[in-house]
């Protein structure tokens, strides 16, 4: 799956940390590193950690979005 | 061909597909044509110079979420090399024909070469695609003996601070007298000049290199204008980025190495001065009045104004009843060396800076820019919750200092924020327009 943060928008407020902390982690006071392309099987934490976000920062590619070509 | 060729997307990136996206989303279900030099789907280019170098994420990882069905046409791997008003078609690098009834330009820029001799060696190296990032890649995971850096603008710097992760010595060589001299000015790109001389960097300030030399085809040393030699056998360009306009030479429209110059609501202007409603622009390539500067004519290349002026520009093509002008405040954000750095609004040509929270000497605070007394800038280091409160003052244009007393505030200390004389020559003028990673 496919996940991309704003980091203009990010405060190091870590929520996600926590909700999904394979993917996410906070080094040194604020910088926020993040796994763009978690595994399929992460997908309820990371929503989880979407949800938790308090600013809104986390956008993830929907789940079995069509990304087929146009015919 | 018949029927409606719809709309075209050029530029396969963070803006051309938060565009797409946009266009969709306000309900525009005509053919859509996403056209791309690389042959990759949009990915994010702020990893690249950070993770991907470092080893800790593949260069394939960067794939841009997808937010909605796009149903385009996707052609990939084909630059678009002309542009025929006229006849509402571009040419692609296979010399085929793409019509359109609407376009949106956002082909971006690419990395400044190197334009001394030496270009050509092994072992040099540019950040700003994919590939560049994952040859660079290699090439550290060997390790090289010794890196050097050209340019300690942002790009520069987090290249620097991910060579000491991994252990290899660095040279970063620059012409001003801190890094980050032109976007933040020299006291604040002090800070920087710490982080780089505590992280064991080696920083020569003021320095200009002339030529690349070679051994055998690969780098082996860097010529200094003042005669001296650096023994090197990597190098990274990091001298900023030249838009991607030549493909619009002949197209009629205002555009230069500067990039495509655009009316407030960011269509594309003729040579005659008048905007082609069917042709928008955004990001790195989009140069436009921007209203919160009183009309100033600005480029801005980052992530945020790729994201905002996409979905501007999207909307302008599909109301060309209605054309609003775009706001923007520019902002960016830089991790190196374990600091978090973001700034908002643009600190050139401020005569006073103030420290308003933290402490300079910790390396963790909050610095605003003023001029003729108006706040107009932000950078904070790991201080990144205040920036929000100083973002809306700066939009406001507030006085300067702008917040005096709050409780949490030490004593502010106001300095002169040094920033290096205008460059001379014919490029200074386009240049100093913009706001660039140089």
């Amino acid at each position: 799956m496919r996940v991309v943060v704003d980091l203009n928008r990010c405060q190091g407020y870590a929520q996600c940390c926590y909700a999904a902390p394979e993917s996410f982690e906070l080094r040194g006071h604020e910088i926020l590193f993040y796994d763009p392309a978690p595994p399929d099987e992460a997908r309820p934490r990371i929503e989880r950690a979407q949800q938790a976000c308090p600013v809104r920062a986390i956008s993830i590619e929907p789940a079995g979005l069509d990304r087929d070509d146009a015919p | 061909m018949t029927g409606d060729p719809g709309i075209v997307v050029v530029g396969a990136s963070l803006a051309g597909l938060r565009g797409a996206e946009a266009l969709r989303e306000a309900g525009y279900d005509g053919p859509l044509t996403i056209v791309g030099d690389e042959p990759y789907r949009p990915y994010d280019r702020p990893p690249l110079s950070k993770h991907v170098l470092a080893g800790e994420l593949p260069p394939e990882a960067t794939a841009l979420p997808q937010q909605r069905p796009l149903k385009a046409h996707w052609r990939l791997g084909q630059p678009a090399t002309a542009l025929d008003r006229q006849r509402k078609a571009i040419r692609l690098g296979d010399g085929s024909e793409v019509p359109y009834t609407k376009l949106l330009i956002a082909t971006g820029a690419r990395a400044r070469p190197w334009p001394g001799e030496g270009a050509h060696l092994a072992g040099v190296f540019t950040i700003r695609g994919r590939d560049d990032a994952a040859a660079l890649r290699l090439a550290l995971a060997r390790p090289p003996r010794h890196v050097l850096v050209i340019g300690a603008g942002l790009i520069g710097c987090e290249a620097a601070s991910c060579c000491r992760d991994l252990g290899v010595p660095v040279t970063l060589a620059d012409s001003n007298s801190t890094p980050l001299a032109r976007v933040l000015g020299t006291v604040v790109g002090g800070t920087i000049a710490e982080c780089l001389r505590r992280a064991g960097v080696a920083y020569r300030a003021g320095t200009q290199v002339d030529a690349l030399t070679g051994e055998g085809g690969h780098v082996a040393g860097a010529r200094l204008r003042d005669g001296g030699l650096i023994e090197t056998d990597c190098v990274i360009v990091a001298l900023g980025a030249i838009r991607d306009t030549e493909w619009l030479a002949h197209g009629g429209l205002r555009a230069d190495a500067g990039g495509l110059t655009c009316d407030a609501a960011c269509r594309a202007l003729t040579r005659a001065g008048d905007p082609d409603p069917d042709i928008g622009a955004a990001g790195d390539v989009a140069r436009w009045p921007n209203p919160l500067y009183g009309g100033r004519e600005m480029t801005v290349e980052h992530w945020g104004n790729a994201v905002e002026q996409a979905a501007h520009a999207a909307r302008t093509l599909l109301h060309p009843e209605d054309p609003r002008p775009y706001r923007h405040l520019p902002a960016f954000w830089s991790s190196q060396f374990g600091i978090n750095i973001k700034a908002v609004g643009l600190a050139e040509g401020a005569d006073a800076v103030a420290i308003v929270q933290g402490d300079r000497a910790a390396r963790r605070y909050l610095a605003v820019y003023g001029r003729s007394g108006r706040s107009i800038a932000a950078v904070s280091f790991d201080q990144a919750r205040w920036l929000p409160s100083y973002a809306d003052r700066i939009a406001e244009g507030a006085a300067f200092p702008p917040i005096l007393d709050a409780t949490d505030q030490g004593r502010v200390e106001i300095l002169a924020p040094g920033f290096p004389p205008a460059r001379r020559g014919p490029a200074a003028e386009g240049r100093m327009r913009e706001v660039a990673h140089v």
